[in-house]
């Protein structure tokens, strides 16, 4: 196990991918020359040409909608989107294409593309550059949506996302590129559905992905420690399809759910989660299923009122604390 | 195209014409449902610029008007009509319908139903065909109101960029839905928007398919000799509305009377007449055997054919069993 940056885990399955098939390519803006805005992509241009690692123009439907043709005749693209704000532009052709050609040809074609691009709020990017849009792609059939909280993920993920024979979506974060942590020194292939169990507890669940998992985890830390209550933390990697089974045998062990996400609530991966927790094991809750979230609000620029729009590690705290009626 | 060439397209463009009437009247006994968007009057686009591409081989996308490329891409006209009848032996298996006829076997890439929404997959098929080193082309289908899309700019720029061996044919028929082109879009020439991307684009006459197929010829030669992409606009019209549901109120009769006049079977028809190559009763002759075929074999076929399992509603939304969905250590 070799300690690596976020950043360089995604760059090392590209290169591994790129390496072992000639079909594999990459593009966005940005990601060739210039090496990528988050270094995803560094070095892949020398190494593999300008016809694999291709500077796009700034025209985020069309060059999406050209990798997934291409996906058509087996060319396996990766596709960076620069910010998730800008893939609202290609939603038509994530969803409309991607997804649903499958479906529409009865099995005759598929889009074996993979499409990465990182929401969240970073420093103060304006409301334009700092939404969290997961909830958007995991609302539709035919598309996967997977989400890495850490460097063995995101490396595992994209690996096992390039092979994969549907559409993958890997929503990343501005904020974790610099994040460090162990990964496989041999390939690696993380699954594409399920979840995990990132810390054992018997008191309550909390369920995060991505960067939120990350305040999870520092709040079971702060609650055992400072109030006596074990806090289990999934980490739900894969938003879709979400893990009915792992959501359900947390709770039943628990009896108690947190899920906290960095999006505002409305139709989000809170209220889905709680949806299945209603469904799967209502009758196994001590107490009503509680959603930490960010304010229903544009992000605002202001530093402060930022911080204030997102939630963190206390608000998980408060939220569990209020729960246990402390 | 010589005489057996003309012949044989005569035929073809026939059967699609008469296929298309019969899933017209389907339509109007409600066995076929949804939307249905019919090409009567612009076959000579489809079959004079396929003609001159080889069918089968290059790989063909287009909008929602779509049965005509897919059977000149050699769909099988059963699997097409029991598509839009829902069928399970349809060519998507009932689950796409009349905009969503794919033959991937022919290389025919699918109807799209988002206007302006295969310029970028054809872009991207180039693109795959130019990277493992093939010789065939893609070729886009599309009308010309599908150009007020920001797609159609983002694609040629890119296919001008890239290179890539892409032919985007431009079936003008001078209106969007029932919008005419005037009232919509600054440039009624459509081959003009494409100067400020640097390829070559040519205005031809859409009715007549020899002119088509010239055309044509010269436009796939570009682009299959590796020159980049090349766009082509037939002038052309369509006899019907734009869907089942369009009473076509607001087109001219007069309007309509003219292009009649051009019709591009009877065009083909008569001049073969004119030449002594066929006779009005080897037409009529070919007409009884198509519409015998369409009726005894292929709506027959669609009609008793099996509705889709319920219990199958879920198939085809993600590969099946797919190994990597589950993360292996190799």
């Amino acid at each position: 196990m070799a300690e690596m940056m976020y950043w360089e885990a995604i760059r090392r399955a590209h290169d591994e991918e790129m390496t072992r098939d000639p079909l594999v390519i990459c593009m966005g803006e940005d990601i060739g020359v210039a090496g990528g805005t988050y270094k995803a992509t560094k070095g892949l241009y020398d190494k593999f040409g300008p016809e694999r690692v291709i500077d796009t123009p700034i025209s985020e439907n069309g060059f999406t909608g050209l990798a997934i043709g291409a996906s058509f005749l087996g060319v396996r693209p990766i596709v960076e989107i620069m910010s998730v704000n800008f893939a609202w532009l290609a939603m038509d052709q994530i969803f409309n294409s991607a997804a649903k050609v499958r479906y529409m040809s009865g099995g005759q074609l598929t889009a074996p593309v993979v499409i990465r691009s990182p929401g969240g709020t970073a420093h103060q990017l304006g409301a334009q550059h700092s939404a969290r849009m997961e909830k958007v792609f995991m609302g539709v059939a035919g598309l996967r949506v997977v989400t890495p909280s850490n460097p063995k993920q995101a490396y595992g993920l994209l690996k096992s996302a390039v092979r994969c024979n549907d559409p993958v979506f890997i929503n990343e974060h501005e904020l974790m590129y610099n994040m460090k942590g162990e990964v496989p020194d041999g390939e690696y292939f993380h699954p594409l559905e399920g979840s995990e169990v990132t810390r054992q507890g018997r008191d309550v669940t909390l369920f995060g992905y991505n960067i939120s998992l990350h305040w999870c985890m520092q709040a079971a830390e702060i609650l055992s420690k400072q109030h006596g209550i074990e806090a289990e933390v999934v980490d739900l990697y894969s938003l879709a399809p979400l893990d009915r089974e792992g959501i359900r045998e947390s709770v039943k062990n628990t009896h108690r759910a947190v899920i906290v996400e960095e999006a505002e609530a409305p139709v989000g991966v809170g209220s889905e989660v709680m949806a299945i927790i209603n469904e799967e094991c209502f009758f196994d809750l001590d107490a009503a299923p509680v959603r930490v979230s960010a304010r229903n609000v544009p992000t605002p620029f202001n530093h402060t009122l930022e911080k204030a729009s997102i939630p963190n590690a206390k608000d998980v705290v408060a939220a569990v604390l209020k729960m246990f009626g402390k | 195209m010589n005489v057996a060439d003309k012949k044989r397209v005569l035929r073809e463009m026939l059967f699609a014409r008469r296929f298309e009437e019969r899933c017209y009247e389907a339509y109007v006994e409600r066995k076929i449902g949804g939307f249905l968007h019919l090409y009567p009057g612009e076959e000579a686009c489809a079959f004079g610029v396929l003609e001159a591409a080889r069918p089968g081989s290059d790989y063909v996308i287009t909008g929602y008007r779509d049965h005509v490329h897919a059977l000149k891409c050699g769909a099988d006209p059963k699997a097409l009509m029991a598509e839009l009848y829902g069928k399970e032996t349809g060519s998507s298996k009932g689950r796409g319908g009349s905009m969503h006829i794919f033959d991937v076997e022919h290389h025919f890439m699918g109807g799209y139903a988002l206007v302006g929404g295969p310029f970028p997959l054809a872009a991207g098929m180039a693109k795959a065909i130019k990277m493992k080193g093939g010789d065939e082309i893609a070729i886009c289908f599309l009308g010309d109101a599908a150009n007020n899309q920001g797609t159609f700019h983002e694609s040629l720029n890119m296919a001008k960029v890239w290179n890539l061996p892409v032919l985007y044919v431009c079936e003008n028929n001078l209106y969007g839905i029932g919008t005419r082109i005037d009232r919509s879009t600054a440039v009624i020439d459509q081959y003009k928007r494409v100067s400020g991307y640097d390829i070559p684009a040519k205005q031809v006459d859409g009715q007549d398919i020899e002119v088509v197929y010239a055309a044509a010829k010269e436009a796939v030669d570009h682009v299959r000799s590796g020159k980049g992409p090349y766009f082509l606009e037939l002038m052309t019209y369509r006899y019907r509305g734009h869907s089942m549901s369009d009473s076509n109120a607001y087109r001219e009769k007069d309007e309509e009377r003219q292009w009649s006049g051009r019709d591009p079977i009877i065009m083909l028809r008569d001049r073969l007449i004119e030449a002594g190559e066929l006779s009005e009763d080897d037409f009529k002759a070919m007409d009884s055997e198509i519409l015998a075929q369409i009726e005894n074999e292929i709506v027959k076929f669609s009609e008793e054919s099996p509705e889709p399992k319920v219990e199958e509603v879920d198939k085809y939304v993600f590969a099946e069993n797919d190994p990597w969905v589950q993360g292996e250590a190799h």
